[in-house]
């Protein structure tokens, strides 16, 4: 197993392809969710959980039933259906077995079913370990590890963000660029920042 | 008549699902890079809202209310299916300019936000002009997006070079320019809706405002 594989797939993940700043994937859950830092680890916590097993999940699916019967087509819509009965399903079973837990971070769950990080590591996923309709040796586990830290990445720019604009609000910004402008603008500095990351040379 | 002209342009200007719903961001910014783009994204999303309202509307009725989500992200993804296919085999140079954002059109909150809120509960006249009206405010946002950002990033409109020694501002086109942009154009929203006395309701935000 190349090591060297698994940290070029983190360091990308998390810095370099940052979901959040440099793909603008889950961008709406983002703004809407930073306001405050414990909401938005919750949020980041189950974000990661999701697209981990999502990740896992739809790699089965797309190894085992779309490419045997020449289905790949049907990617996009076999894709959300299982990720969304799979979002309910833990919701449901985290609700009656561990209700700490779902008030920690259950009530994101239901949130996360139309985030495009979730299927977008999925598309992602296919895209990247299959080549030309062929499984890559190891594709699973490059896949789980590219799905938990995609989630990583976006728990990692929540953080920064809802910590920022928890000081904000003490700030004396113009009336009209109170609130979301301003998150945006601030967002669109960090990923500046972020950019810098993207002068690594990964082989 | 004129309530279907009625859903027809509250999308363009009064409801534009951009600037005054702020919903489906992440294709917006991700894909307003050139005008080109924008304008590909922009039917293609209105070509998947229009389907799937018609479908919709006209199914309202059979539709338990109870799994219509599930309902809808099938009609929906079904749409988008077509779309990818169509577009992979009449605009291959499209589609690879667009990448993942095409299957992502999906999770796309105005196509949810519409069929959840409008084609459920209106017939299928009302919802088709309120999908054409829609699409068209979301292709224009779109394009208003990515004109700035072509000019400032690379000084060209749809390729043309419009001023000459104009050295461009790349970070523009890149994903920093994508966040600053929509974030002055909504303050310069703000700024103007303020001006009229009419406060924007700009806390509804995004996926999380449409479910």
């Amino acid at each position: 197993m190349d090591v060297g594989r698994f940290i070029v797939i983190i360091i990308s993940m998390v810095f370099i392809n940052n979901f959040i700043l440099s793909k603008f994937l889950g961008l709406c859950s983002f703004i809407g969710v930073s306001k405050e830092i414990k909401p938005a680890v919750g949020m980041g916590m189950a974000v990661i959980f999701v697209t981990t097993m999502s990740s896992m999940i739809t790699w089965f699916i797309y190894r085992f039933l779309l490419i045997p019967f020449d289905l790949t087509y049907l990617r996009t819509l076999s894709f959300i259906l299982v990720i969304a009965s799979f979002v309910q399903f833990v919701e449901m079973v985290v609700r009656k077995t561990v209700p700490i837990l779902y008030r920690a971070f259950g009530i994101y769950l239901p949130l996360i079913t139309v985030n495009c990080a979730v299927l977008g590591v999925a598309v992602l996923n296919s895209d990247t370990f299959f080549m030309g309709a062929k499984a890559e040796a190891g594709g699973f586990l490059f896949s789980t590890v590219q799905g938990f830290f995609a989630g990583v990445g976006y728990l990692m720019a929540m953080l920064l963000m809802s910590g920022i604009r928890e000081r904000l609000d003490l700030t004396d910004a113009p009336e009209a660029m109170k609130g979301v402008p301003l998150a945006f603008v601030i967002a669109s500095l960090m990923s500046l920042a972020f950019m810098g990351f993207s002068g690594f040379k990964l082989h | 008549m004129k309530k279907l002209i009625k859903e027809f342009t509250k999308g363009i200007v009064l409801e534009n699902p951009t600037f005054a719903l702020v919903l489906g961001l992440c294709p917006t910014l991700a894909v307003s890079t050139t005008v080109e783009n924008a304008i590909g994204m922009g039917i293609a999303a209105t070509f998947v809202l229009l389907g799937s309202n018609i479908i919709i509307s006209s199914l309202r009725n059979f539709i338990p209310d109870r799994i219509r989500i599930p309902c809808f992200i099938v009609v929906i993804a079904t749409f988008v299916t077509i779309t990818e296919l169509l577009m992979k085999a009449y605009f291959p140079a499209l589609n690879r300019a667009l990448g993942i954002y095409v299957p992502l059109i999906v999770v796309n909150c105005i196509v949810l936000g519409r069929a959840e809120a409008f084609a459920c509960k209106n017939n299928v006249m009302h919802s088709l002009f309120d999908a054409i009206g829609m699409g068209t405010g979301f292709t224009l946002a779109l394009i208003i997006i990515a004109a700035i950002r072509e000019f400032l990033g690379n000084g060209t409109l749809l390729g043309f070079k419009i001023v000459k020694n104009f050295e461009p501002v790349t970070v523009m086109v890149l994903a920093p320019g994508a966040l600053l942009t929509i974030g002055l154009l909504i303050a310069l929203i703000n700024f103007l809706h303020k001006i009229k006395k009419s406060k924007l309701n700009l806390e509804r935000l995004g996926c999380d405002g449409c479910r």
